[in-house]
């Protein structure tokens, strides 16, 4: 069931009036029903490998959290007895019992993840090495919906057990929803077991100004998912589906687009999920801050995909960076390298593994890889740059400036942009091959000929497009300068407040790429 | 305490350690400048801070670093 | 809090208007070129019942002139018929008419049983829409819809027609809350001549079977017709293309003497119809002309008269009234299709040229 399936707006409208019906207390049970029923319809065998993770997640956090209670208790009972070594020693001990019980969940569980999403991604690379003969054969692997969402998740919760940063939930079924809770599941974000479980399984009285906030939300995802992403998203697969066609100044138009369209697309997508959440009084944590109104690229990571990246610094950063065997290199490497290269040694070591594995997360392609790595280079020189740029500014003066900061905002846009076409084009030489064409091919007369109009996209598609540009771009604007654009239309007399929802609906209904389209040309009765 | 200050102040001269408690919140220093404090810490004070402390409530002021340290250091 | 409450009802209120009255202006209209879609809704417009009603594809909507069967023996007809109408939306918009009057003498022309599927999106449509709201639309739906189609679209047209707000015609404003009558009691006028050419020759099937699905809807007409008392006759228009292979023709008798309906195929008695294929279509021969379908009718009204008992309604003063608005109708029609036909050589306001770009 996509968000943009007829199927999927039913499901909603069917578990929110329950929602609002039930017995409070059964409100979450519900939820956790309906999430299931949600990914049995997408595929039965998928309710295999997330209940393989539920369970395993379940029996291993209590057994960590006896561990904890048993070392409280003890350390409380004994607290005169002990001396600090032997207190010492014994949490030690008590650590490497926890310590076993996550890797066997881990293992597990990532383990699950890694064969499903990279085996076949596997078995390619070592073909490419071996003659026609002895190649291997691919395998048929099914894919779970969200699994590196939910994957994800569960493990930052597990992490945070074994750490003694969160209580493990006792209740399973509580459990089995934070894992498969439906509007996150396809999408993420990957939320925190501490945040989403404050208001996830707690009772939710309707109220009006929470239920018209979350469809309000649920509409302005709608808006950019299906008014734009799903219109601009033809010209995109036009023009990096035929690379021959379509290089030099295209490529541009290309990145540009396909800029757009992920915005709409993946900010769409998630403010549907959070509008639904918040329909239902729940708080799911945002993913999404203005990402385009960057000015670095290190800025640009803490605005989008918010919940992935402070999962990878939390989980996977900071880990190897403090770890022991790092801080020791760390030392070596200032006392050889010298002080200021000796620091950063720690830091590009864990952020060269954490950009790998968010390339690789991304999905199961050289592509990915190397786009993590891109982005992993680039934060490096920009780090490597930032006593230039303190200079230039002390110089200039010109930060806090608009045409300065502008440009700022700009040109990390380009360069995300630019880093992003690996997620477009077939391979990695070719994505090479056609950025190169950007620059070597030049030729502006595309805008002008009229072959902007060859791409997918009518002009009236364009007017769309370029009303929507308006659309978003104002509200983001308002929400930068002003605050929360939702709060000023609610303190504005009613009916403007419903009248913004009812435009929006109606301007998804009429102008939404959704649907077969319309071909007069098919209506002419010919012959029958 | 001193000590620290000089690590903080290292990192970022244009900001005063002694008064801000919204380091994180406030994202004045970063996840890489984290791992450059613990591991000056780590050499100025042989303490090693784990992954796990890594939270804002310890981070947020020089004053509630200190104390980790302190904390840490007893153990 | 009241207040936000009655606000919120009446922008909501309003927000319907709005979607009604855009969907009302974003369907196709169908009343210029492709006017097929137009002719299931004409049905409720009607002002009188009818004794004969027609279901089926094109074979009978172009090739059976309903005027001519009122001027020549007064009889009152009706055919609800749409381009490649499946047997199932026969039988559906059949069970629909039912609703409304009980014809004496139902006819069926029997090429839709070679599909056994639904077949086309956009002729799904053009039988579907116009339908008032039954069960017998939500059943002919479930029976029409391709793969690809859902049953919201057809719940919520403009779901489905949406996307034409860039391509809106005069027609579309002119015609968003009436629509002009392009046939006649059903029947689709063309009074220009192409004679009919070569057809190419029947490729051999593999399986010449009717479907289950399509003769389990013929067995549903049948029993509907007997329950109602009303006489079924099953026919096979005389038009050669697209091919009636014997095979199936046997199958249709068989189910006919089995049943005890009439079946007839005009195929062999083009000669005794009087049709001559070079002057009567206006296609190739693929369909017939003006010419060629009151050429049909009379041939078989009087098979009509002969063997059923109608009513001759021209002495019935009501009946008259109502009919000779249809003749005008229709003469008007024909005069200006003739005229136009005399000034450019083809029709300019009728069929393909007069679709809209």
């Amino acid at each position: 069931m996509l968000f943009t399936s007829y199927e999927f707006i039913a499901f909603l409208a069917i578990v929110f009036v329950l929602y609002y019906l039930v017995p409070k207390r059964a409100q979450w049970p519900l939820l956790l029903v309906f999430s299931y029923v949600f990914y049995y319809l997408a595929d039965p065998r998928y309710l295999i490998f997330i209940l393989v993770t539920t369970i395993s997640t379940y029996v291993l956090s209590i057994r960590m959290e006896k561990i904890n209670t048993e070392q409280n208790a003890y350390i409380a009972e004994n607290k005169a007895t002990l001396s600090r070594e032997e207190k010492k020693a014994y949490k030690a001990k008590m650590k490497a019992r926890k310590w076993h019980l996550l890797l066997v969940c881990l293992f597990l569980n990532i383990g699950i993840l890694a064969v499903t999403k990279y085996t076949n991604f596997v078995i390619n690379n070592i073909n490419s090495f071996l003659s026609d003969a002895s190649k291997l054969q691919l395998v048929d692997m099914i894919i779970p919906m969200g699994i590196s969402f939910y994957t994800f998740q569960t493990m930052g919760y597990i992490i945070d057990v074994y750490r003694g940063k969160q209580e493990a939930q006792k209740n399973p079924f509580k459990l089995a929803l934070f894992v498969s809770f439906f509007p996150q599941l396809v999408q993420g974000p990957i939320s925190r077991y501490g945040d989403l479980s404050q208001t996830l399984f707690s009772e939710h009285k309707f109220e009006g100004k929470t239920v018209s906030f979350g469809l309000t939300r649920i509409l302005w995802g709608y808006f950019k998912k299906v008014v734009i992403a799903d219109r601009i998203i033809t010209a995109v697969t036009t023009l990096v589906g035929n690379p021959d066609q379509y290089a030099g100044t295209y490529v541009f138009i290309a990145m540009l687009f396909y800029a757009f369209e992920l915005y709409c697309d993946f900010t769409g997508g998630i403010d549907i999920t959070i509008g639904i959440a918040e329909v239902m009084g729940i708080r799911v944590a945002e993913n999404f801050n203005l990402p385009y109104f960057s000015k670095n690229i290190k800025e640009y990571w803490n605005r989008w995909h918010i919940t992935m990246g402070t999962w990878f610094t939390d989980y996977i950063f900071y880990p190897i960076s403090v770890c022991g065997p790092m801080l020791k290199l760390s030392k070596w490497s200032r006392a050889h390298l010298g002080e200021t290269i000796g620091k950063r040694v720690p830091i590009y070591l864990s952020s060269f593994v954490v950009w790998f594995a968010t390339g690789i997360w991304h999905g199961a392609a050289w592509n990915f890889i190397v786009w993590g790595l891109m982005n992993f280079v680039v934060i490096m020189i920009s780090q490597e740059l930032e006593p230039l740029y303190a200079k230039f500014h002390h110089r200039f003066a010109v930060e806090g400036k608009a045409p300065w900061e502008a440009f700022r905002i700009i040109r990390t846009i380009l360069l995300m942009s630019c880093i992003r076409m690996f997620d477009c084009y077939r391979d990695v030489p070719l994505t090479f091959k056609m950025v190169g064409t950007m620059f070597t091919q030049a030729d502006l007369s595309v805008f002008t000929n009229g072959s902007l109009l060859g791409l997918g996209i009518t002009a009236a598609d364009y007017l769309v497009l370029v009303v929507g540009f308006v659309i978003v771009l104002s509200v983001s604007l308002y929400k930068y300068h002003r605050g929360p654009v939702r709060e000023a239309l609610y303190a504005k007399p009613a009916a403007v407040y419903y009248g913004a929802m009812a435009l929006l609906f109606v301007i998804t209904i009429i102008f939404g790429a959704y649907g077969a389209g319309y071909d007069s040309s098919q209506f002419i009765y010919n012959q029958f | 305490m001193d000590t620290l200050l000089e690590i903080l102040q290292d990192l970022h001269p244009e900001v005063d350690f002694e008064t801000c408690d919204t380091l994180i919140d406030d994202k004045i220093i970063d996840s890489f400048d984290i791992v450059s404090i613990i591991s000056e810490i780590n050499e100025e004070f042989d303490v090693v801070i784990p992954a796990e402390e890594i939270i804002p409530e310890n981070f947020n002021s020089a004053e509630a670093l200190y104390d980790l340290i302190q904390r840490l250091g007893d153990e | 809090m009241k207040k936000r409450i009655i606000s919120g009802i009446l922008v909501l209120a309003l927000m319907l208007g709005c979607l009604y009255v855009a969907q009302r202006l974003l369907v196709p209209k169908y009343q210029k070129g492709i006017v097929e879609g137009s002719m299931i809704a004409e049905y409720y417009k009607d002002k009188s019942d009818h004794e004969v009603l027609f279901v089926g594809d094109c074979e009978v909507y172009e090739n059976f002139s309903t005027i001519e069967l009122w001027k020549d023996y007064g009889i009152t007809s009706y055919i609800r018929g749409s381009a490649q109408q499946l047997t199932w939306q026969s039988y559906y918009l059949l069970e629909d008419a039912l609703r409304y009057e009980t014809p004496k003498v139902v006819v069926f022309n029997v090429l839709a049983l070679k599909y056994n599927e639904p077949q086309n999106e956009a002729y799904n449509r053009m039988s579907i829409d116009g339908m008032k709201w039954s069960m017998s639309k939500v059943n002919d739906i479930k029976a029409s819809m391709t793969p690809d189609e859902t049953f919201v679209e057809y719940l919520f047209p403009l779901l489905r027609y949406h996307s034409r707000w860039s391509e809106l015609k005069n027609d579309d404003f002119e015609h968003i809350f009436s629509k002009d009558l392009v046939s006649h009691n059903g029947y689709y006028m063309r009074v220009d001549t192409k004679a009919q050419g070569d057809f190419p020759d029947p490729t051999p099937l593999a399986d010449y079977t009717l479907g289950d699905k399509a003769m389990g809807y013929l067995q549903k007409m049948v029993d509907l017709c007997k329950e109602k008392g009303i006489d079924l006759i099953l026919i096979k228009a005389p038009t050669e293309f697209p091919h009636w292979y014997d095979e199936w023709d046997e199958q249709v008798r068989a189910f006919a003497e089995e049943n005890g309906v009439e079946y007839i195929n005009y195929i062999p008695l083009q000669d005794e119809i009087g049709l001559d294929m070079t002057q009567d279509t206006y296609d190739a021969g693929l369909h017939l002309n003006t010419q060629g379908a009151e050429k049909m009718a009379k041939y078989f009204g009087q098979y009509l008269v002969d063997n059923y008992d109608l009513t001759d309604y021209r002495t019935d003063a009501s009946y008259a009234s109502i009919w000779q608005e249809k003749v005008d109708f229709y003469n008007e029609m024909k005069a200006q299709q003739y005229s136009e036909l005399e000034q450019y050589g083809e029709l300019r306001s009728f069929g393909a040229n007069a679709i809209e770009d």
